[in-house]
């Protein structure tokens, strides 16, 4: 299961798509005002990662090489569409919260990258685990960022959360800095960029630290 | 060779035909049985946004069904038709919800949803969509802060501290009524302002929005 274990650590760690592969800055950026938002296109990334995986893992070799990316891209899009649908129709809640986020994901390009680069070219159970693992890594990093912004920014965290699980949840929200003025940089497009930036500095520097990690690629050179 | 040429070609077009089909067709499948569903959690959410502004003890008609289609107004801000809600008690005039649009909102237009009981008076405003700096001019949505209930029991004729009533619509600063946050003073001046205009709106057509 050495395999799986790789996949595993790939998605987490050594190829994480948030900090190490740089793919998908574009929700990345946008959403990471707060944690429930971060988190919540994380996992929904994640879905659609391991879906648009298990999809074309089986079919891969039908497709011929010529048309591959026009037929992922096809995948991808119908696979979002489905899930937009879904939760919209059974999970009204949860649409509230992800609605908007949901078909921002058909252009997340880590999603097109992991089925051309890891599904196209391996069989559906390590696919769909990868793709899943890989969306749990952006998920983590978008999870963070969104925390550093929303506890610089408004001196909170985990606001949202009662709207997005209903009322009983308020009492999770933490005002961790109270009357708080903010600040609002952290909020506006710049402050995702150097919350984005100082993320990615230290994954590097612990990256050269651990001499485990340098081993397989390397944290500063990442594999696309 | 041609012939393999072409031959590739028509099995690369027909592969990829039959993607486009399979795909169509879930899409459609799956469309077909949410769309009922959607459907229902659609109107739920826009009853409870309602309740938020027309109690449920303020009309005993189907509100969702009780529409009527209003041609554009400056007044309203809007430049396509919009749909005016209708709430009665026993088929009397209870009740309108509209909708307007402040188009000088810090950034871009900000969305209303205004309901004005039939005696002028609103009975509660809430912004539908907007695009104010977050943590600064977003206190005007519901989610973020009261400031939007400050209309509350509001009228055009109300002089509840002896002020003319065109001159309390305004904010503070412009020698109103309405309080506002330092630093974010151009978003509540516009939704004022839209709010102000919708009640002209509704006195000026009163009797035509409940035909």
């Amino acid at each position: 299961m050495s395999q799986y274990t790789e996949i595993v650590e790939n998605g987490l760690w050594k190829q994480n798509p948030g900090v190490v592969q740089l793919l998908g800055l574009c929700p990345t950026l946008a959403v990471t005002t707060s944690v429930v938002n971060g988190v919540s296109l994380g996992l929904a990334t994640a879905l659609v990662m391991a879906a648009s995986n298990g999809a074309v893992s089986p079919v891969r070799k039908l497709v011929p090489a010529e048309i591959r990316v026009p037929v992922f891209i096809l995948v991808i899009a119908a696979l979002v569409t489905v899930i937009d649908l879904a939760i919209h129709g059974f999970a009204e809640p949860l649409h509230k919260v992800l609605g908007i986020f949901i078909p921002l994901i058909v252009v997340n390009c880590i999603v097109l990258a992991r089925v051309e680069s890891f599904a196209a070219k391996n069989p559906p159970a390590p696919a769909i685990l990868d793709g899943f693992m890989m969306g749990l890594g952006l998920t983590f990093v978008l999870g963070v960022l969104g925390g550093m912004r929303e506890l610089i920014g408004k001196g909170t965290l985990f606001s949202g959360l009662d709207l997005a699980f209903g009322p009983s949840f308020k009492p999770y929200v933490l005002t961790v800095i109270s009357d708080y003025h903010g600040f609002l940089l952290a909020i506006l497009p710049p402050g995702a960029f150097l919350g984005l930036a100082c993320l990615i500095a230290f994954r590097n520097w612990a990256g050269t630290r651990a001499p485990k990690a340098t081993q397989a690629g390397g944290p500063l050179k990442p594999a696309h | 060779m041609p012939e393999t040429i072409i031959k590739h070609a028509t099995k690369t077009a027909l592969t990829l035909i039959a993607f486009a089909l399979v795909f169509t067709a879930l899409l459609v499948y799956i469309f077909q049985i949410t769309k009922v569903p959607i459907e229902k959690s659609e109107a739920a959410a826009r009853l409870a946004l309602f309740r938020q502004i027309v109690p449920a003890s303020m009309h005993d008609n189907d509100i969702l069904k009780d529409t009527l289609t209003i041609a554009p107004n400056d007044l309203l801000g809007n430049t396509q038709p919009s749909i005016a809600n209708r709430a009665r008690i026993n088929n009397a005039p209870a009740a309108v919800i509209l909708e307007a649009i402040a188009h000088d909102g810090y950034s871009g237009d900000i969305k209303l949803l205004i309901a004005i009981k039939y005696d002028g008076e609103i009975s509660g405003v809430r912004v539908l969509t907007h695009k104010e700096t977050p943590g600064l001019g977003d206190y005007i949505d519901i989610a973020k802060g009261d400031w939007i209930k400050l209309f509350d029991a509001e009228s055009l004729t109300k002089t509840s501290d002896g002020k003319l009533a065109e001159d309390k619509w305004k904010v503070k600063k412009d020698g109103g009524q309405f309080d506002y946050m330092a630093g974010a003073t151009i978003t509540p001046r516009a939704v004022v302002k839209a709010v102000h205009k919708a009640l002209k709106y509704f006195e000026a057509n009163k009797d035509a929005l409940f035909v």
